[in-house]
């Protein structure tokens, strides 16, 4: 392609690569300039470090008691779980999402009948699987809770009506799509529980 | 020559202001026939003015800080002279502008606004109604109430839904693993610098497109196509300076004395421009009983929860979400009636514009409420509604039985 201009030929497809190459270089490089704005804006190095372990007391959780610790930022419980309570786990499955815990919401050695270490002390992120909400707790069996005569205790998001059990295993027919999430923890001595490691150092 | 022309000369040798004056105000011909429903463009414009001036001021005692964000609103409130009429101005101003937006919006699509040749001022419409609520729901966390905390939180978890990279997209947007100080920050860098800026950006080309085409009319005739043979001005058009001007300044009168009646007795409009639960300072460890969206995004939010959680995922409510939005960009195309006015539409589309308007308010109400199964069901209808109006419009336009437009706009 060539056009005439002022009696002189005008080479366009040069011109045309010319802008092309121009314009690609031009692109690469404000792509370049926009990685580091876009970078800036994931966790700071503070942010990372904030997820620090945390050691909790649980010897004053009584049976039947629940206990609110922060880690990184957010509500983890510690609930002291009833022999009551503890039997109630298992009559409930038909009513559960996923009563076995396939889904990997839960560190392996948690994959239980009662999502735990020890049967009794269940420790759960308090925080709803369907859009962040921290249920409440609705521990009381039947209708001191609230919720009608047939409920076995558990959790209650006031946001959008997610159900969750005594182990934190979400019902069916709620928004919440999975089980609430069991962080890593191990216990240092029978009173003393580390949040946020285990055994294998996670 | 006085002095001034002199003056006036020597600035349009150098930049366009008597020619800009002229194509934007005193011989922009806008049609004769306004009515009621053309106050909203300018009033918006109103709101947004005073939306940022407030916001400048504001922003001079405000502290962007998890620990001090809350604290500085009650600083304002109490201490600053004049402070809670500010910031009153500000959180009332908020809701006014979206009900000005709304009615502008319904306004389009009564009077077919948004048809041929002004698709693209509808689609700068649309996203200055998308960037709008970036912009209201940013604010929203910052006076770091538990409502803005919590608000927040349900929000960003939205893109957390996203397959795959969701839970990365929803730190990247944090800053955090979970809403925290570093969240506040950047919220309050982009409500007060990066929003105003592509909202202004918005309204200019906005305003550049309908000054390009003309503005529609209550009959939805292109005044352009009957001109003056001699001066080739619309023969239904006026000036827009002085006439409509003096117009809306009645409406900004009559916008006013609502606005002040709202400031000065119910700024909180019992709870629905303010939430009662933001009086309580940010807990990152509990969920206040209820939440619920402010009033202007509870319709969206309606949708959101009605759709149920599909294959262990709930992206299919914020696809759902997200298209309830997306649809109004393609209504120009949608929209296959002969006619544009509503005056001259037949039966079928007034029938589906009154229900679409009855389930948008019903969604609005709904999602206020905290949801029961009952509720869910009659969210869920209204939604298939709202889609319904959209997606059968090309057929039930097409079939509507619609009257002859005029040649000429009437009264």
């Amino acid at each position: 392609m060539s056009q005439e201009a002022n009696g002189q030929k005008v080479d366009t497809s040069k011109r045309k690569f010319l802008i092309a190459a121009t314009s690609a270089v031009g692109g690469v490089a404000a792509a370049g300039v926009a990685v580091p704005l876009v970078m800036s804006m994931l966790p700071s190095a503070r942010a990372k470090a904030a997820g620090a372990p945390v050691e909790v007391d649980i010897s004053k959780v009584e049976p039947g008691m629940l206990l609110t610790v922060e880690w990184r930022g957010k509500p983890v419980w510690v609930v002291n779980r009833t022999k009551e309570m503890l039997d109630g786990l298992s009559k409930i499955d038909s009513q559960l999402t996923d009563p076995n815990s396939e889904q990997p919401q839960q560190p392996e050695y948690c994959k239980n009948a009662t999502r735990s270490i020890k049967p009794e002390y269940l420790v759960a992120v308090g925080i709803c699987t369907h859009l962040g909400c921290s249920p409440s707790e609705k521990l009381k069996l039947g209708v001191d809770s609230g919720l009608g005569a047939d409920w076995p205790g558990g959790f209650f998001c006031p946001c959008h009506g997610s159900r969750f059990d005594l182990a934190a295993r979400v019902f069916k027919n709620v928004p919440a799509p999975t089980n609430l999430v069991i962080p890593p923890h191990q216990y240092l001595s029978d009173t003393r529980l580390l949040i946020g490691v285990d055994t294998k150092g996670a | 020559m006085s002095a001034l022309q002199k003056m006036m000369g020597w600035v349009d040798d150098r930049f366009p202001l008597t020619a800009t004056y002229k194509a934007h105000l005193s011989e922009y011909y806008a049609p004769k026939n306004f009515n009621f429903w053309y106050f909203f463009g300018s009033l918006a414009l109103l709101v947004l003015v005073l939306q940022i001036v407030t916001g400048i001021f504001l922003t001079m005692n405000y502290k962007p800080d998890a620990e001090l964000a809350f604290a500085s609103v009650e600083y304002i409130m109490r201490d600053v002279d004049w402070g809670w009429l500010i910031r009153y101005m500000h959180s009332t101003g908020a809701s006014m502008f979206f009900v000005v937006v709304y009615l502008h919006m319904f306004r389009g699509l009564m009077y077919g606004s948004y048809r041929k040749p002004r698709e693209l001022i509808w689609i700068f419409g649309v996203l200055i109604y998308l960037a709008l609520m970036a912009e209201a729901f940013l604010g929203y966390l910052l006076p770091w109430g538990q409502m803005s905390f919590w608000g927040a939180q349900v929000i960003v978890n939205l893109f957390a839904a996203v397959p795959f990279i969701g839970e990365d997209l929803s730190i990247w947007i944090r800053g955090d693993y979970v809403i925290s100080d570093a969240t506040l920050n950047r919220f309050f860098a982009f409500h007060v610098i990066a929003l105003p800026l592509v909202l202004l950006g918005l309204v200019v080309v906005h305003l550049v497109a309908l000054h390009e085409v003309g503005s529609n009319n209550p009959d939805g005739v292109e005044i352009k196509k009957n001109k003056d043979p001699v001066t080739h001005i619309p023969l239904d058009g006026i000036p827009f300076h002085p006439y409509y001007t003096v117009k809306d300044i009645v409406g900004v009168i009559v916008f006013l004395m609502v606005f002040s009646a709202i400031l000065f007795f119910g700024p909180e409009m019992g709870g629905y421009f303010l939430e009662a639960n933001n009086f309580i300072p940010a807990d990152p460890l509990k969920t206040p009983q209820h939440i619920a969206p402010l009033w202007y995004f509870t319709p969206f939010y309606a949708i959101l929860r009605a759709v149920p959680p599909m294959f262990g995922s709930q992206f299919p409510g914020v696809v759902a979400m997200g298209m309830s939005i997306v649809l109004m960009f393609f209504l120009p195309w949608l929209d296959r009636g002969k006619v544009k006015s509503i005056r001259y539409r037949g039966p079928i589309y007034k029938i589906m514009l009154a229900l679409f308007v009855v389930s948008f308010i019903g969604l609005g109400y709904l999602g206020l409420l905290p949801s029961t199964p009952l509720l869910t069901i009659a969210a869920q209808v209204f939604s298939v509604i709202y889609f319904l109006f959209f997606l059968l419009m090309p057929w039930y336009t097409s079939i509507d039985k619609t009257k002859p437009e005029p040649e000429r706009v009437t009264g």
